[in-house]
């Protein structure tokens, strides 16, 4: 397969998965720990690293990325430790991305420096929010002036800074979240992902939302309006959707989900991480364990993994669709056609354009605005017999 | 074999509730025909939707061996009598087969509907009634009062009615006792030639087609080869038995008792209930007066949400049908539907326990259309013909006329909440025929279209009076009215399963309703969706469902496209639970819900 950007490209992501607290909407693989033995998490992370690179050879590396989980808890070393792996047995892009997703307290800024040093090249914080009540509601253990302290060194430290906003937030109203945008837009240095509050199964929101207990939510209109502003607002600010939920400045983009939104290979290390790997021409979708200390264990002993499946070209087409959709520039159905071996339904696509859903230009399929709002819907159309 | 002085056949009419089951079980049970710790509560109802609709669908019978105190041993023989008007049929047909009836009524509640219409076919019948006032052991019971009111209500005496705690066992014994005091011993002769009436059958599994009878004249035993009178075929018997509640068999029935055959019978259809069993060389020259057949009144076409399940269907249908022959199906083909069935049933209970039954027994998925009478069309060339489905509706201007059908309807309620029920019978077009009071309580006839009362009347009425009405009905004929057809478009297309016969004068009120739930039971599309109500081509009631306006995950990236994947792909299962009518998607439980009214 040709190393180039029309097939998404090459990334490995790297998993952390300890917090100092669980947040309530969360359903990320995450964990509350009372001692880490990074040393250990050196070995087993460099240890998978080996083992892949044994399988993908020669594949040039477009981006790493540390996510969580908070990533931001790790010793700079650990971070140095696997970066310097990385860069032992795999060519590097000249431009290679090194993102580390970190919180914003004042514990976590202190080791920004040290991982500028050790080669992180941006910073994806989670702000969260702009007030310090919905910060405590959302369970966070910062305050606004934390954050804003935090995202100062950040970008002392590194050219590239992203922060993540959660909105759609209980008793928020549309015009709250106007003018907490505006402020975000404000500070913002290349790029912003905004998220609507997705109560997940599973978490302390999904068991309040089952029990009736979880008031205050936007309902449908709300929510629908609050997304709407939020893509007005930022397009006119130059920061328009490159993806449903992520907004840049042109070239800002986040390189490395891009990789996933280009259906690229990515090699998924760590405790719950997932991957999609190439290997002799076959497209595998990979899984490790969930539970820290048994990924540990099995990565140590030389195989983190307990999951490799073979793609079918139908599967990969469909995940091609699911995943390009997202993005602003939609997806190229020559690309479609070549894993699926089938055009994409013809009438499908007509009929959806017809109600104003897709656009369709030569081989570029993308959402219009209206068709994004409701991209499940589309998606779950063309998946429909 | 027993003689006929000694055996008493009875039935037990009650109320749905007052006690019939509880009764007859503590009946089994202290007279030990089945050991205490082999009884499972409410032995008669045997049937997992019975059971958990507390009705009796199937006539069951039992047979109880007791000795009096005068020291005489009797054989009492019990057939259980199905509680609902829809099965009013297998009521009448089981009383035949008895000489007299317990009259059970909750001593708490006092007459209800339904005591009603069961006693009077027990009088039809010529049964001796024995009064039983149950639930003495709670504190509201009041028996004075509640004799008082059979008397006036029903006008049977009920100086002499026996108290009862079905719950405690109190008064059972007195029970037993009236049951051999009470009610006469059939009459019948050993020697004459055979004749048998067939009261009931039904397909077992593993022993084929189960005959129920009772013997009027003569002696049946195993192996003899015996006829059908009505339609001449012979049958070689290979079993002969009792219930209790068990199948016990026995070397002979004679005259007076009830029990079962078996014969080598494939399909329930090959047996008529009401026809005369005889021996096949020597048999009698006439037959029992039969009963009148079971006649489906309602009618509704079953379709398999997916389509590729049609054989399926077909087979479960089939299947039902051996077991139950006042059932009726055939073929029907539906543009948006496909291939399914027209079904004709004897009630809206009885449709739901059939549907029930094949989604449950046989797991699929039905869209069930709405339920249609049988119309009486008359067209201007002088012909007629029976319209059974809304969609062989002819083209208006070739019709003269229409009639539909009509039912009396009794229903009984407390004062206060007679203007609700007023209310009710009027807005479904009935005609008050009767009003009159029986201590506080009002008992009302209505003469209303049957097409107003087979769908949800039932649960209005209860709703309406809080469950404290009780209702019964019987058909009465057929008359001319202003009907006319209404169609339902969705997203400008008609969707035949959801068209419906109504009164000119109701069109409106229907149509609005129906639009308005069906704007609530259809989800959001990725477009506007017009749901219109129309007659011809004129559109009476419209509503618009709005587009949906978000619905999009906000993270995905690299470690959530399985799981994302794997969600859509449980919507789209979930989407088989609907039909696509053109572009629109409608779920299978839109087509009965937007029939319910509220009013
Ligand atoms: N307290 C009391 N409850 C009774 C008595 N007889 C029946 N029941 C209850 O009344 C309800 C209806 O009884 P059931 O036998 O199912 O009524 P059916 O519908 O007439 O067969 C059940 O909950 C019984 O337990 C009785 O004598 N006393
Ligand atoms: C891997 S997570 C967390 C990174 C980091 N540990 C933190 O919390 O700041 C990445 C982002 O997903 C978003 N997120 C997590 N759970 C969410 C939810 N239930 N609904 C909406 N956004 C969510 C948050 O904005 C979060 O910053
Ligand atoms: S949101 Fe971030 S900090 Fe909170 S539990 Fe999840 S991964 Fe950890």
């Amino acid at each position: 397969m040709a190393e180039d950007w029309t097939h998404g490209g090459f990334g490995i992501y790297i998993h952390w998965p300890f917090c100092a607290s669980k947040c309530p909407y969360c359903d990320f693989n995450s964990h509350v720990a009372a001692e880490i033995d990074e040393s250990r998490w050196v070995r087993a992370y460099t240890r998978e690293i080996d083992r892949y690179a044994a399988a993908l050879p020669a594949r040039v590396v477009n981006s790493v990325f540390f996510g969580g989980g908070t990533p931001s808890l790790m010793a700079p070393e650990t971070v140095n430790a696997v970066l310097e792996r990385i860069h032992m047995r795999w060519p590097v892009a000249n431009d290679l991305e090194v993102t580390l997703e970190a919180n914003p307290g004042s514990v976590e800024a202190g080791r920004f420096r040290g991982y500028a040093q050790a080669g992180v090249n941006r910073l994806s914080m989670g702000i969260q929010a702009l007030n310090d009540p919905d910060l405590r509601a959302l369970g966070r253990l910062h305050s606004v002036d934390d954050a804003l302290a935090a995202f100062d060194i950040a970008r002392n430290n590194f050219d590239r800074v992203s922060f993540d906003l959660i909105y759609a937030r209980q008793n928020q109203t549309l015009s709250d979240w106007r003018s907490e945008l505006r402020r975000a837009l404000a500070m913002t240095v290349d790029h912003l992902s905004l998220y609507q509050l997705t109560i997940e199964p599973g978490t302390a929101f999904g068991d309040r939302y089952d029990a009736g207990k979880l008031r205050g939510l936007p309902e449908d209109d709300l929510s629908a309006e609050m997304y709407e502003a939020t893509q007005d607002i930022c397009a006119a600010a130059g920061f328009e959707a490159y993806e449903v939920s992520n907004h840049a400045k042109s070239g800002s983009e986040s390189r490395h989900n891009l990789i996933y939104w280009r259906y690229g290979d990515y090699a998924g290390i760590g405790p719950g991480a997932h991957g999609r790997i190439t290997v002799h021409g076959q497209r595998y979708a990979t899984e490790t364990r969930l539970a820290p200390l048994a990924w540990l264990q099995a990565a140590e002993a030389g195989q983190g993994e307990n999951l490799r499946r073979a793609l079918s070209g139908t599967e990969q087409a469909e995940e091609y669709l699911m995943m390009g959709l997202r993005l602003l520039q939609g997806i190229d159905l020559k690309r479609y056609y070549s894993l699926s071996g089938d055009h994409l339904d013809t009438a499908k696509i007509a009929y959806l354009s017809e109600i104003g859903m897709v656009e369709h230009a030569g081989d570029s399929l993308h959402v219009t605005p209206g068709g994004r709002m409701v991209l499940n819907a589309v998606i779950k159309e063309f998946f429909a017999g | 074999m027993t003689d006929l002085a000694h055996i008493r056949n009875f039935s037990i009419v009650a109320h749905i509730d007052h006690g019939k089951s509880t009764l007859a079980d503590r009946l089994i049970q202290s007279t030990g025909t089945v050991k205490d710790r082999d009884m499972k509560e409410q032995l008669l109802d045997a049937m997992d939707i019975e059971r958990e609709r507390g009705i009796t669908i199937k006539a069951n019978t039992v047979r109880i061996d007791y000795t009096a105190d005068n020291g005489e041993a009797y054989v009492l023989n019990l057939i259980d009598t199905p509680g609902h008007v829809d099965f009013a049929y297998e009521v009448s047909r089981s009383m035949r087969a008895v000489e007299g009836s317990l009259l059970v009524v909750d001593s708490t509640q006092g007459v209800e509907a339904q005591t009603l219409a069961n006693v009077y076919q027990a009088i039809d019948a010529d049964h001796e009634i024995v009064p039983v006032l149950n639930k003495i052991d709670l504190p509201a019971s009041d028996c004075d009062r509640v004799a008082e009111q059979i008397e006036d209500v029903i006008g049977i005496d009920a100086s002499g009615a026996i108290r009862v705690s079905a719950k405690t066992g109190e008064g059972i014994h007195e029970t037993l006792e009236a049951i051999v005091n009470q009610l006469p011993p059939p009459k019948g002769d050993r020697d004459a030639p055979l004749k048998a009436m067939l009261v009931d059958s039904w397909y077992d599994a593993y022993l084929g087609v189960i005959v129920l009878v009772r013997i009027i004249d003569g002696v049946m035993k195993k192996g003899e080869r015996v006829k059908m009178m009505s339609n001449g075929s012979v049958h070689l018997i290979d079993r002969i038995g009792v219930f209790r509640p068990g199948m016990m068999p026995v070397d002979e029935l004679g005259p007076g008792e009830i029990g079962f055959i078996t014969a080598s019978i494939k399909q329930v259809r090959d047996t008529r209930v009401g026809d005369t069993i005889t021996h096949e060389k020597k048999g009698a020259e006439k037959a029992l007066p039969g009963f009148k057949p079971s006649q489906p009144v309602v009618f509704c076409g079953l379709f398999p949400v997916d389509s590729a399940e049609f054989e399926d269907l077909r087979d479960a249908i089939e299947k039902l049908a051996l077991n139950d022959a006042s059932f009726s199906y055939e073929m029907e083909t539906s543009a948006a539907l496909g291939f399914g069935f027209r079904c004709g049933f004897l009630g809206l209970l009885h449709l739901e326990v059939i549907r029930d039954r094949i989604e449950r027994e046989y797991d699929i998925d039905l869209i069930t259309t709405a339920p249609s009478v049988i119309y009486h069309v008359y067209m201007k060339d002088g012909s007629h013909f029976e319209l059974h489905n809304p969609a062989d509706f002819p083209d208006p201007s070739t019709i003269d006329h229409l009639e539909e059908p009509r039912i009396k309807a009794t229903i009984l309620v407390p004062d206060e909440f007679l203007g609700d029920v007023l209310k009710l019978c009027q807005d479904r077009r009935g005609i008050q025929l009767d009003l009159t009071y029986a201590g506080s309580r009002a008992m009302v006839v209505y003469d209303l279209p049957l097409n107003e009362v087979v769908f949800d009347f039932y649960d209005r009425l209860k709703s309406v009076t809080k469950g404290y009405a009780s209702f019964d009905y019987q058909m009465t004929g057929y008359r001319q009215d202003n009907l006319v057809k209404m169609s339902i478009l969705v997203n400008e297309e008609p969707v035949d399963a959801l068209s419906t016969m109504v009164h000119r004068d109701r069109a409106e009120t229907r149509g609005r309703a129906m639009v308005e739930k069906l704007k609530d039971l259809i989800p959001r599309h990725m477009f506007k969706i017009p749901i219109q109500a129309a007659i011809g081509g004129k559109v009476i009631a419209r509503e618009t469902l709005s587009a949906m306006r978000k619905d999009v995950t906000a993270k995905c990236y690299g470690g959530d496209a399985t799981r994302k994947k794997k969600l859509l792909e449980k919507q789209k299962a979930g989407k088989k639970k609907m039909r696509q009518f053109g572009k629109v998607d409608i779920p299978q439980e839109a087509f009965i819900s937007a029939l319910k009214m509220d009013g």
